[in-house]
């Protein structure tokens, strides 16, 4: 149904970083993600670069989780963002900071078919592979690098 | 070459089966049992069923005249109630005359445009979903039984790939909500198997009566998916596709929904 990297994406500086960074980790399931802005590599189940540099904030990332933008709560129950109502397409997020690092946080934010190709979570960091996107969207990641990394210190907070 | 085929066959075989018997839910429920008990209330009792509004409406549109032949929908098909009596149950299907896969609203612009020679309805206008409401509503609580043979086979295929493809900025399929989380929550809304029976329809959240394709276009929306335009040809053929589905479900126009 659609192609999980980008084959055949033409070689970017983004794509040459990428390249390296994946070189440097040794693993042979490297995967590396570069097209339209969007770059990091998913290796061994995780992200480990933060997708930017920068400050990020818990306050804001609870703001972006419960966004229209964002919509986590459509599909996952996380009480503790103090909203009413959740859906339970998918598992709850409450303690997912005892769970899980922020590192496999942001592969599982940027590319959930990485762990399940049948997956209904969207990819949060990805612009390639996507079919027939609307036209205002089309090019541009669900949520931003800077976005993400705040989400992800937010649920480190969901202890 | 002889040996091509024999490895063709297994798999010509299995798609042959898949295309003939794709996944259907077990039992068939209609959204109605997903609505809550509010939305079935007021379906029920069609005194206070803000569609009826609609179909009233279609019942003084079926017997005035119009356009340049003078004709109303009676001078052709008389009485709706047994002329358009299950009519709807066959509905979209493939136009003698075009040979174009028609629904109901379709339809009915056919016959403004050759019979009564006046302009076609617009789509979601309140004059064409009056008439698709009251002639379904002459349907009401028969079986939908759309018939896929040669003739709209190719409509039925185009109708069920959209259905299983993932598409938009949230990259998810009907099939990911209709056929696997029916009866689960998105947010605040109960999502249901997805089927045609109760339009066009009154949604609250609309606060008037809507066509299927309105309905259809508010899921790409909501994938954040390009939006066909209604009367569209991959609305009408996902039409197609959705009353395959929903075969023996109850007709339930005009319907009412959150
Ligand atoms: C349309 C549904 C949907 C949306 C929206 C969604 N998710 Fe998910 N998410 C899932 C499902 C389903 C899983 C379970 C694993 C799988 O099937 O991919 C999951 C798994 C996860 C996990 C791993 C949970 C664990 O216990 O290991 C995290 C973390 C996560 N999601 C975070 C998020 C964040 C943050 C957002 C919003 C930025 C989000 N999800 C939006 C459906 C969704
Ligand atoms: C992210 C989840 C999601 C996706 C994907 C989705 N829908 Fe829906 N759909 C809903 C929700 C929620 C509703 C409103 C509740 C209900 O009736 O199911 C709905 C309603 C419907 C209805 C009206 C059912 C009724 O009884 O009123 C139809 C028909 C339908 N969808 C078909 C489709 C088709 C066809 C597609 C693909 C083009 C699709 N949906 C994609 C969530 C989704």
């Amino acid at each position: 149904m659609m192609a999980r990297l980008p084959l055949g994406a033409r070689v970017t500086p983004a794509t040459r970083v990428c390249m390296a960074l994946a070189a440097a980790t040794l693993a042979a399931a490297a995967g590396c993600v570069a097209t339209g802005g969007v770059s990091y590599t998913l290796a061994d189940g995780e992200i480990r670069e933060p997708l930017t540099a920068g400050n990020p904030d818990a306050e804001r990332g609870r703001k972006v989780l419960v966004s229209r933008e964002a919509n986590c709560i459509l599909c996952h129950a996380v009480p503790e963002t103090g909203e009413r109502f959740f859906g339970n397409l998918a598992p709850p997020l409450s303690g997912i900071g005892r769970r899980l690092t922020a590192a496999q946080m942001r592969a599982r934010i940027a590319d959930p078919l990485a762990f399940n190709r049948e997956s209904i979570m969207p990819a949060y960091y990805r612009v390639e592979g996507l079919n027939r996107v609307a036209e205002n969207l089309r090019g541009k990641p669900v949520l931003s690098a800077a976005q993400i990394e705040d989400v992800i210190a937010y649920l480190q907070t969901l202890q | 070459m002889i040996l091509r085929f024999a490895f063709a066959l297994p798999w010509l075989a299995a798609m042959a089966a898949y295309a003939a018997q794709p996944f259907r839910p077990e039992p068939l429920k209609s959204g109605l049992e997903f609505s809550g008990a509010e939305v079935r209330a007021l379906y029920q009792d069609d005194f206070s069923s803000p569609a009826m509004l609609w179909t009233t409406r279609g019942e003084k549109l079926w017997n005035e005249p119009a356009g340049a032949a003078g004709k109303s929908c009676a001078s052709c098909h008389q009485d709706a109630r047994t002329g358009m009596k299950g009519v709807s149950v066959k509905y979209p299907k493939v136009d003698p005359g075009t040979a174009r896969l028609t629904n109901i609203e379709g339809r009915i612009n056919q016959c403004r445009t050759q019979h009564q020679q006046t302009e076609p309805l617009r789509y979601e206008s309140d004059e064409l979903l009056a008439l698709t409401a009251y002639v379904g509503l002459q349907s009401r609580g028969q079986t939908v039984s759309a018939v896929i043979d040669a003739q709209n086979r190719r409509n039925f295929e185009r109708g069920r790939d959209i259905f299983y493809t993932r598409q938009g900025q949230m990259n998810l399929a009907c099939t990911h909500c209709h056929d696997r989380n029916f009866g689960r929550k998105l947010l605040n809304d109960t999502i249901s198997q997805g089927h045609g029976n109760p339009y066009p329809a009154y949604r609250l959240e609309w606060q008037t009566m809507g066509s299927l394709h309105r309905r259809l276009r508010a899921c790409f929306f909501g994938v954040r998916a390009e939006m066909p335009p209604a009367g569209s040809q991959e609305l009408l053929d996902l039409e197609l596709f959705l009353a395959w589905r929903s075969q023996g479900l109850k007709v339930e126009t005009p319907g009412v929904r959150k």
